[in-house]
């Protein structure tokens, strides 16, 4: 089966600016992939050349083996459902008119639509007018007409920025019910931790490269990364928790307190050690490192 | 097909909503209606008939008017969407560029079309409520209400071109007042200088004619006031130089290329614009 999405060695640049250099990235149906990056990586250069909105200046762009920015584009899109990162619509209209107007676009029957705007709750307020509604309102209105037409392929670009956690909450699990659907997701954040259960891969864009792509548990075995472990001890005892746990960096020591880091290949020897300190440890907290913590790890030194 | 029409029928309803569609109609019915109710009074004993009277008057106004409340409607239609951030969402759907374009337009025109045929229809109702005229007469209001939507297509379309060729809201609106004032004022006051300047030395009838085509407003013009009516006797308006030379079906026909040229220049800017 050929992937749905695929990169090849496409840059974009914009004038003297490199919004995305030599990518390559495929994604295929049923994948849920996170594409992470700060501000200005090339998450938004990169979907927006899966719409063919924009050419690559180098390289070549498929989607469902068309060229989107080709002749076949709008066939392309047809099967597409977007959120752009800053959504907006015509004020005075409603909620009901204007997904009715997005789906006439598509050519999807409108009687879908009333279940879409219940799907993101917004069925008590399809019928006021979309000034009215709250930004958290207008995001679901946004994510309920990138549904529009079940698409196969949806691009979500920051799908949660701004929103509160219940909004937010409600997002994810719109997305946990279209990847049992079987679309291919690619959702662009840089709340990582978030998302990080939610996603099949993560591909990790700096600059306008691609520094990471793979599933979560390999990209954490890719760069080794210390767990943290944050203890309470009984006064003047730090000395003695530290004869007992072998191979610990101390990152910060205070009379009472101790910061370590402890490789993770050590976790048990660690937690063992802890439970024959039972008597002078009042606290342990154990940190595992997050994407976040990779995704610094790999853009360090490279953050001017 | 139908992409292109959701697009018009959404501009003809934000049209509704937002005003427009009344307001506009209000104008045209108001200053149509004004000019039949008052502008009776010059006839005096010339002898012409009222119709003729409200033919020569309002298309004289319209030829302000019209084109200043197209450029007003159409200067938003796409650097609006850009800067209010839907345009990348409409560009996303499976739409091409020119049926953005064109969609737009037709929306825009059918606002100001509804408009002038409600508002300069309403004049008309009242004029034959009061009086009767001849055919001819008839006819000739009849042009101008075709002619009048026409001439609010070509502004449309030129706004249309405004708002795809500048990146800013204010600049579009600078444009279109520009578009306005250059059209509507400078240019026939330009020709006349031209003219004074020259002494028939070098401009001929043909020249002039050439150059009163490459306004849409002076078409509209030559249109509704020149010709053989009885609108043209009381226009007082002889064609200049030889530009009654110029056949009617010309004219239409360079009215018409001022709608299609500024679209068809519209998409191909608009073709190569990234979002």
């Amino acid at each position: 089966m050929t992937p749905s999405i695929v990169l090849d060695g496409v840059s974009r640049r914009y004038g003297g600016v490199t919004a995305l250099e030599s990518a390559k990235f495929q994604a295929e149906a049923g994948e849920t992939v996170a594409l992470v990056g700060h501000n200005g990586a090339g998450k938004t250069t990169l979907m927006k050349l899966v719409l063919g909105l924009i050419r690559p200046s180098d390289g070549t762009v498929r989607v469902l083996g068309e060229d989107p920015a080709g002749r076949h584009g709008a066939r392309v899109r047809s099967r597409i459902g977007f959120l752009p990162e800053s959504v907006a619509f015509h004020a005075a209209m409603t909620g009901t008119e204007l997904l009715a107007f997005y789906a006439r676009l598509k050519g999807a029957p409108r009687a879908a639509n009333a279940e879409l705007l219940q799907r993101v709750g917004l069925a008590g307020a399809a019928g006021r007018r979309v000034g009215t509604y709250s930004k958290g309102m207008r995001q679901r209105l946004a994510l309920a007409q990138a549904l529009i037409g079940e698409p196969g392929i949806l691009l979500l670009d920051e799908p949660t920025s701004g929103l509160d956690p219940e909004s937010r909450h409600q997002v994810y699990e719109t997305i946990d019910a279209l990847r049992s659907r079987g679309a291919l997701i690619l959702v662009s954040t840089h709340a990582l931790a978030e998302i990080e259960r939610q996603v099949d891969r993560v591909v990790m864009l700096h600059r306008g490269r691609v520094v990471a792509d793979g599933d979560v548990p390999s990209l954490r075995r890719q760069v080794p990364m210390p767990l943290r472990v944050r203890l309470r001890v009984r006064h003047c005892t730090t000395q003695r928790v530290l004869d007992r746990i072998e191979g610990a960096e101390v990152l910060d020591r205070g009379e009472e307190h101790l910061l370590l880091a402890v490789m993770p290949e050590r976790r048990a020897d660690l937690i063992h050690a802890i439970d024959g300190l039972r008597e002078v440890i009042e606290e342990v907290e154990i940190e595992s490192p997050g994407l976040e913590t990779l995704y610094r790890h790999l853009t360090r030194g490279d953050a001017a | 097909m139908n992409a292109l029409m959701a697009i018009a029928g959404q501009e003809v309803r934000a049209g509704l909503r937002n005003r427009w569609v009344a307001a506009t109609t209000l104008i045209l019915a108001a200053l149509a209606l004004s000019l039949v109710l008052l502008g009776s009074a010059p006839t005096g004993t010339v002898g012409a008939s009222p119709v003729a009277v409200v033919v020569v008057s309002l298309a004289s106004l319209t030829i302000f008017l019209l084109p200043l409340l197209a450029l007003l409607l159409s200067f938003d239609a796409i650097v609006g969407e850009a800067e209010r951030g839907t345009l990348l969402l409409l560009l996303a759907y499976p739409v091409a560029r020119w049926q953005v374009v064109l969609g737009k337009f037709l929306g825009h025109a059918a606002i100001l079309g509804l408009a002038t045929v409600v508002g300069y229809g309403a004049a008309g109702a009242l004029l034959a409520f009061t009086g009767a005229a001849d055919a001819e007469a008839w006819t000739a209001f009849a042009v101008l209400i075709g002619t009048s939507v026409l001439l609010g297509m070509a502004f449309v379309a030129l706004g249309s071109l405004a708002s795809i060729v500048v990146r800013e809201r204010p600049t579009a609106a600078g444009l279109a007042v520009g578009l306005w004032l250059v059209f509507v004022l400078l240019y026939d006051a330009a020709l006349l200088g031209l003219l004074v300047l020259d002494q028939g030395a070098t401009v001929s009838g043909g020249v002039l004619d050439a150059l009163l085509l490459l306004n849409p407003a002076d078409v509209y013009r030559l249109i509704n006031l020149t010709g053989d009516g009885a609108a043209a006797l009381l226009a007082g308006m002889s064609a200049p130089g030889e530009a009654g030379a110029i056949p009617v079906a010309a004219l239409y026909a360079a009215l018409a290329a001022w709608i299609v040229l500024p679209l068809g220049a519209g998409v191909l800017v608009f073709n190569r614009r990234h979002p």
